[in-house]
């Protein structure tokens, strides 16, 4: 008699539990208002990350083309993965002596870990965080990017 | 007429087979090798293999300065980068003695806290997976996203922050970070009912788990298993409660200890911790002193000679790192104690003479991390 009772309190346990996790489910399915789901590429538009989001690094020119890399190689020195690449340049300064500037800053997007010490390291506030993220592209080398815009200069009062 | 062969009939049901369970198997979570000797469906031995992801992590630090090294920790155990990130931190503050501001500490042991949350919150999605319920999955990721956007928005990445550097944080919280944090608990706390009612209630889930794959405390300190998988079988090796580091000591939390040890009781382990962590955060989040992010540090930090160990309570047991230092910027050698290695090495003795889907629920309730088995 036992048993027989016992055999019965275990299908009635094991339906019981069964429906408990049906009815947090069941809740869900009537009520769409708890759906979370973004539909990405179609809110691209209106699709806003976070200030401090880590999409790459880049350099923030102003509007007359000027950033203020001296082009000192720090950056590259505190990189991990030897992500950038810094190419000088000599100009003659007006009093007849010569003057290393930045020629190019190349960033290899594809080796970048986005660790944030090149942003952490540079003593003229060069780099930043850009927002973009969509970094998918059909050939490799596209990911290799010079950083300071072709005809720019630095900005007049940066000290080195 | 061809003549039929007949082979000898061997006796197949007595007869040892090996299957290859892994790389590619979803419940390994990772390219993990499990080569497991089944007789029927009984598992009578398994042998892991373990290599397929490893990237040579402690030899690329010998190279990297001690800031640099702070990244690649990120990428051992990926659920739990804050905590890793702190040990190699605290280890150098260690070293070169210096005292990091109040802030900063308050702030490195709250974010460790919401990092072991998500990790545990991730690994019951998967573990309710492997049982064979998908909605777990879905559930359990929707609330993960909470953290991961107070995550994004203080420091900018989801998953690999390198957010700590030697000597303090790599910038300061975000303004509203107290105010998310305090409307993830509420929200969490709620949800946190429906993971009970979904999962650990469920009866097909508790005759799977219950007696199954019973690990000594014995075993446990002898294999070295710790974090709750340890504590399930009454192993008391929390390092939040016995060293102490970041503010734990201030905060007021239970060391959630088993009795039993077996795959269900691991399983309420990780349950109960994540309400514990709600407790310590709850703590803390008001009380965040202000000062200073970071610790005044000199340019090129170099340790002084001589050997240095830390440890920390990562998601998945104790970490411990090792460095000796020659007095140069790069460590001369660099070992990690990771956890989840050596919850592997016991998953050949708490798993003979089970059924190999029993194998599967023992390795969701063990949550390893490849990447950290491997380094």
């Amino acid at each position: 008699m036992n048993s027989f009772f016992e055999y019965f309190t275990d299908i009635y346990r094991a339906v019981k539990s069964l429906l408990t996790g049906m009815k947090v489910t069941g809740r869900y399915f009537f009520s769409p208002w708890e759906i979370v789901t973004q539909q990405y590429p179609e809110n691209r538009k209106t699709l806003k990350m976070y200030d401090r989001f880590k999409g790459e690094v880049i350099m923030p020119h102003n509007e007359h083309n000027e950033h203020r890399c001296t082009g000192c190689g720090i950056c590259e020195t505190a990189c991990p993965n030897g992500t950038i690449e810094i190419i000088q340049a000599k100009i003659d300064m007006p009093d007849g002596k010569k003057k290393r500037i930045i020629d190019k800053h190349i960033y290899h997007l594809g080796m970048c870990t986005f660790c944030g010490l090149c942003i952490k390291a540079c003593p003229s506030d060069a780099l930043a965080w850009g927002q973009e993220f969509e970094h998918a592209v059909f050939d490799r080398s596209k990911l290799n990017k010079t950083l300071n815009q072709p005809g720019s200069s630095i900005i007049k009062d940066i000290v080195e | 007429m061809k003549e039929v062969i007949h082979l000898p009939v061997q006796n197949v049901e007595e007869e040892e087979y090996h299957i290859n369970m892994g790389p590619q198997h979803p419940s390994t979570h990772g390219v993990l090798r499990l080569v497991v000797s089944l007789q029927g469906e009984i598992v009578k031995s398994l042998k892991p293999h373990c290599g397929y992801i490893h990237r040579g992590i402690e030899k690329m630090c010998e190279k990297d300065t001690y800031p640099q090294i702070i990244h690649l920790t990120d990428r051992m155990d990926y659920l739990s980068a804050h905590i890793n990130n702190h040990a190699v931190c605290m280890l150098v503050e260690k070293a070169l003695e210096v005292e990091v501001p109040e802030r900063v500490k308050y702030i490195r042991t709250i974010v460790d806290e919401l990092n072991r949350i998500a990790s545990h919150q991730l690994w019951w999605c998967s573990f309710g997976m492997d049982m064979g319920g998908l909605t777990c999955f879905f559930y359990g990721l929707r609330d993960r996203e909470k953290i991961l956007d107070i995550f994004e928005e203080s420091f900018g990445s989801r998953l690999l922050h390198s957010y700590y550097t030697p000597g303090g944080l790599m910038m300061d919280i975000h303004p509203d970070f107290q105010k998310n944090v305090k409307a993830f608990i509420k929200y969490f706390r709620k949800k946190i009912k429906d993971y009970d009612e979904l999962l650990t209630g469920n009866i097909i889930m508790q005759l799977r788990t219950q007696g199954i794959g019973i690990l000594s405390k014995e075993d446990a300190i002898s294999y070295g298993v710790t974090g709750p998988s340890g504590r399930a079988s009454g192993f008391a090796c929390d390092v939040r409660k016995h060293h102490p580091y970041g503010v734990y000591d201030k905060a007021d939390f239970k060391e959630i200890l088993g009795t039993k040890g077996d795959t269900f009781e691991r399983y309420m382990m990780r349950m109960d911790e994540m309400l514990e962590s709600m407790k310590i955060i709850e703590q803390l989040i008001d009380n965040i002193p202000a000062g200073d992010h970071t610790a005044k540090m000199k340019a090129v930090l170099k340790l002084p000679a001589g050997e240095y160990f830390q440890r920390v309570e990562a998601a998945r047991g104790e970490l411990g790192v090792y460095v000796v230092s020659d007095g140069n910027k790069s460590p001369y050698r660099m070992k990690f104690r990771s956890p989840n290695f050596s919850n592997l090495s016991v998953l050949d003795h708490i798993s003979r003479g089970c059924k190999i889907a029993d194998l599967v629920a023992i390795g969701a309730s063990l949550d390893y991390v490849i990447p950290d088995i491997d380094r």
